[in-house]
């Protein structure tokens, strides 16, 4: 197959089944839990679930000081990988056509240049990320296959990404056929990994927080 | 009734897991910040005690049976067994190295309530067998004979007979129709009994009817310590009993962090109910009082000294501003220690370790972290709110040859009350 | 038939020998050949007999022709190709019938071995090859006679060299290109829809003056003129990096003359001289018009999703495949639901209550 044909493919079904598995299986993922279901807490409330629901929803955006002040930069390493990683995937021009084309809807981007120089710090700060994960004792002790593999999926797309923006490796045509292949990769692995947390990660600051509200505690 | 068996030891974790449980083990990304939260990781430095390693079989129950990947994964062989050396190599883990504080639970990014799961998977490690000695005698002697500590009825009495004579107040007994429902704990009976006169002095002058129930004054559960449900049921059922039959207004808990975490939180939903009482704890009755212009206070302690937040009060009780409100009355120089509040360390004493005797030396290693914390401060005298975290504290600080006295809040309260000199007969 | 040389017809024609000059060194600059080389392009092409030619058109539109042919005043492209002994060419040939198919024969016999076959059109296989036939032979046929005694094949235009628009989806006639059916001659595919004049006939001073085909790429495409992509050479590819986008045809960015990756250029993937040779002797070329590049120079430009959609959307319909997807993963969910349900509550049914007595492993 050489690179037209794989962009072909890769722009065709390849992206139609990578997005349908991914679809279905983050929905399957979701449905699995939500059936095992959370019976009605009877304690007398002190205050309002909901509102402590969405307080945890954004309270455990931040880090608590204590923690922070043991791993900072391990932590802020975290938010430069997370936010690079939106900024690329979101505020790219020829990304956001692609979200106008389902949503409807588009919104400005940033310059190609600067999306460029933001994906070359995510690429860094994925990579540092697991020197980090290797050698905290902690971390490696509780990392297992899954760990590994969801980081490799993430990683490709922005290095692929990378490098066809920027020529390099092979022709465009080749880099942006591995580019999409990537992209699919990372589509289908997602709901069987930890990766399933972009969107589970929401329903457990929820779950947590809207005892707390009810509770009257912090969260 | 049957024998402790693995089988039944996965079944009940496997009835255990719920929504809440399975999104958090689907949102864990394995970042290992609750380790640095807890102070069992933080002082031995050992990774086996990082949180979410502590629920591990929890994990893998989840995932092949109530994950379709998983079930497919297990099918072909490619995930691992929960079995009898599970069991065996987490026990320890699950009961000696945590005391379910949650701050754990208060730190992850991703919001998993860790300290919940471990709760939740102590339900399994009991039923197959495998709960620690000291908390299945402490249980054994709760529902045997009413206290963990196998104390009776008439040792409690033996103390109310000291207090009139101290103090010439009476102490009721099975009041019908009194406001305030009294509970105690087994340590506060057994080893500090002024909390018992500090609530008599404090009632009188408030001038609020109050009791003890001669068939419910324990409030220490000690099926929520070692995860038993059905013990932990039967244990709160007693208070709920007596409560609703004396048809009191309010159950007080006393000076106990579980104690607190049983009644409040958990006994409804053990029950099967909501309650025709409120529950309130010790120290937001004392906050009451004193905003209402109950009681009054008079003169102040003017030794350095700090406070003491027990987590099953503070962090998971929400009760963390009253005692500051309470000891900025009677205390000229309170200093707060670091991370006090929401955030401060657990004693390393509480959920069942302290009943645990296996768990004594690493709980002697966990107190390092609040001894550093009381280093860092220099205070004269520790002041806390929980008998377990006073007992865990004094044991901690005489290891280390820390000379710091600790006192009970409501204890410290009472001295500064102001009564009127009438005395009752 | 004179057997005048090429600078012989020139100066026949008017042009001087500096002009003669010019445009060698023109023509050396294009192929990228260093300045050293200018005389021996003039000498070559000074000498340069009239090598023959034999164009066959299949299923083509003829705006290969059009576009190598079509000039408004003479060029000396078009001179050269006038130098060429185009034997056989149907629109351009004055014999028609049994006398251009004689002539065609006749020129093949001469010339064994050493005449150029230049191909336009793609080459149906459907229906035994009978989609296209010329005096009763289909195109397959004739292609496979012709090129028994060609030196070398030059595919003109996308369908000759990729099989083009008579090859898009669904591909009635069953059309292929040339180099599907021919496996043993050397060729030289000159794509593009059409191609740029001064492409063709680059090829063609090549080989007069070389003797051979240029350097081809992994298409069989000279790599001067298809060596580089439309986006590495446009003019406006400071709109791109900037992140200036025209996002209709008609909106400001689009006066503004911004980047048309939005509007469906295909700019980054298409190999062609476009940017840089552009059309109508330098005039201007589509994305300078306003129009994205369509691609056309690369195999199955038709099939590529659209020219209107940007390269980086799918082919397919995303809304309609995460409804579909969707709507599979609630079934598959609802089923996996159940099944936890049921699990869950045999399990919480099921339990036994445990007194203390069933606490210890020894009891």
């Amino acid at each position: 197959m050489d690179a037209n044909e794989l962009l072909a493919w890769a722009r065709g079904s390849g992206f139609d089944i990578a997005l349908t598995i991914f679809v279905a299986g983050m929905l399957l993922r979701l449905l699995e839990v939500l059936a095992l279901g959370n019976k009605p807490d009877l304690s007398a409330p002190r205050g309002s679930g909901p509102k402590g629901g969405v307080q945890t929803l954004l309270s455990r955006n931040l880090p608590r000081k204590a923690v922070f002040d043991r791993e900072p930069l391990r932590i802020i390493n975290g938010y430069v990988l997370h936010i690079g990683f939106f900024i690329v995937l979101f505020l790219y021009g020829p990304h956001i056509v692609l979200f106008e084309s389902f949503l409807g809807f588009g919104w400005p981007g940033l310059p190609s240049g600067v999306i460029d120089a933001v994906g070359a710090i995510t690429i860094l700060s994925l990579i540092a990320a697991l020197v980090f994960r290797l050698n905290n004792k902690v971390i490696r002790f509780i990392s297992t296959k899954d760990d590994y593999v969801a980081w490799a999926v993430t990683l490709l797309p922005l290095l692929t990404g990378y490098l066809t923006y920027n020529h390099l490796v092979a022709s465009y045509t080749m880099m942006l056929a591995l580019h999409l292949l990537s992209v699919e990769l990372l589509l289908v692995v997602a709901p069987f990994t930890k990766l399933t947390h972009m969107f589970s990660f929401a329903m457990a600051r929820w779950y947590q927080g809207y005892q707390a509200g009810r509770r009257g505690v912090e969260s | 009734m049957s024998a402790p068996s693995v089988e039944k030891g996965i079944q009940a974790i496997k009835g255990q897991i719920d929504a809440p449980v399975a999104s958090f083990f689907s949102a864990c990304v394995h970042c290992g910040l609750c380790a640095e939260a807890c102070l069992f990781y933080t002082e031995t430095g050992d990774p086996k005690y990082t949180p979410i390693n502590k629920v591990e079989p929890m994990r893998r129950i989840w995932e092949r049976e109530y994950t379709l990947f998983g079930k497919a994964k297990a099918a072909l062989g490619l995930s691992k067994e929960v079995d009898a050396d599970t069991f065996a190599e987490w026990e320890t883990l699950v009961y000696d190295g945590c005391t379910l504080c949650g701050r754990c639970s208060l730190v992850c990014p991703v919001g998993n309530d860790i300290s919940g799961m471990i709760r939740k998977i102590r339900e399994g490690f009991a039923a197959a067998g495998y709960a620690p000695e000291g908390l299945i005698g402490a249980s054994t002697r709760a529902v045997e004979i009413g206290s963990p500590m196998g104390v009776k009825l008439p040792a409690v009495q033996a103390q109310i007979k000291h207090l009139q004579k101290n103090t010439g107040l009476d102490v009721p007994i099975d009041a019908k129709g009194a406001e305030y429902l009294v509970l105690l704990s087994s340590m506060e009976i057994m080893n500090f009994p002024e909390y018992l006169e500090a609530i008599a002095r404090i009632m009188h002058q408030a001038g609020k009817s109050w009791t003890i129930a001669s068939k419910a004054f324990e409030a220490t559960n000690s099926g929520i310590q070692i995860g038993v449900s059905d013990i932990a049921k039967l244990l709160v059922s007693r208070v709920v009993d007596a409560a609703d039959e004396l048809g009191v207004k309010t159950v007080i808990s006393p000076e106990c962090g579980h104690a607190f975490t049983a009644i409040r939180w958990d006994g409804a939903n053990l029950i099967g109910r909501p309650y025709g009482f409120e529950v309130k704890h010790i120290l937001e009755v004392l906050d009451e009082f004193v905003k209402k212009g109950l009681i009054k206070t008079e003169g102040m302690e003017d030794a350095k000294l700090t406070y003491h937040d027990p987590c099953q009060i503070a962090r998971k009780g929400g009760v963390v501003e009253q005692p500051r409100n309470l000891l900025n009355r009677i205390a000229s120089n309170f200093v707060e220690m670091e991370d006090a509040g929401e955030m401060n360390w657990c004693c390393g004493g509480g959920g069942g370790v302290s009943a645990n005797e296996r768990a004594d030396e690493l709980k002697l290693t966990a107190f390092n972290r609040k001894k550093a914390q009381l280093e860092a401060l220099g205070v004269d005298t520790l002041v806390t709110a929980c008998a377990n975290c006073r007992l865990t504290l004094e044991e901690g600080l005489e290891e280390n040859n820390m000379d710091i006295p600790i006192v009970g809040l409501t204890e410290m309260l009472a001295e500064y009350l102001v009564e009127d000199d009438k005395e009752q007969a | 038939m004179d057997d005048l040389t090429l600078s012989e017809r020139l100066r026949q024609r008017g042009v001087s020998r500096r002009g003669f000059m010019k445009f060698c060194a023109a023509t050396a600059s294009m192929m990228a050949l260093p300045p050293i080389m200018i005389p021996k392009v003039a000498a070559a092409l000074e000498q340069a007999r009239r090598p023959s030619v034999i164009w066959l058109s299949f299923q083509e539109c003829t705006g290969c022709t059009e576009s190598l042919t079509r000039s408004h005043a003479p060029t000396i492209e078009g001179l050269i190709f006038d130098h060429i002994s185009l034997d056989y060419h149907h629109t351009l040939q004055a014999a028609a019938g049994d006398a251009a198919e004689h002539a065609r024969d006749e020129a093949m016999k001469k010339n064994w071995g050493e005449y150029l076959l230049v191909v336009d059109g793609s080459i149906p296989l459907g229906e035994n090859g009978n989609f296209s036939t010329i005096a009763g032979i289909s195109n397959l046929e004739m292609l496979k006679e012709v090129a028994e005694g060609a030196a070398a094949i030059i595919s003109v235009g996308t369908c000759a060299a990729f099989g083009g628009l008579p090859m898009a989806n669904p591909n009635p006639t069953g059309a292929v290109s040339v180099s599907d059916i021919i496996k043993d001659k050397p060729i030289v595919n000159v794509p593009g829809c059409p191609p740029i004049p001064t492409v063709i006939t680059g090829v063609l001073a090549h080989f007069l003056t070389f003797g051979r085909l240029p350097e081809l790429d992994h298409l069989n495409r000279p790599k001067v003129f298809f060596g580089q992509n439309i986006h590495d050479r446009c003019y406006r590819r400071p709109f791109y990096e900037r992140g200036q986008f025209a996002e209709t045809f008609d909106d400001e960015g689009a006066r503004k003359g911004w980047c048309l990756f939005k509007l469906g250029c295909k700019g980054p993937t298409t190999y062609n001289a476009c940017a840089t040779a552009k059309w109508n002797e330098g005039t201007s070329f589509p994305i300078e018009a306003g129009h994205g590049c369509i691609g056309c120079s690369e195999p199955n430009f038709w099939d590529a999703g659209g020219f209107y959609r940007a390269l980086s959307l799918p082919h397919t319909n995303v809304g309609e495949t995460i409804l579909t997807a969707g709507a599979a993963g609630i079934a598959i969910g609802a089923a996996a639901a159940v099944l936890n349900r049921k699990r869950k509550s045999d399990a919480v049914d099921n339990r036994e209550t445990i007194t203390i007595k069933d606490l210890s492993k020894e009891s």
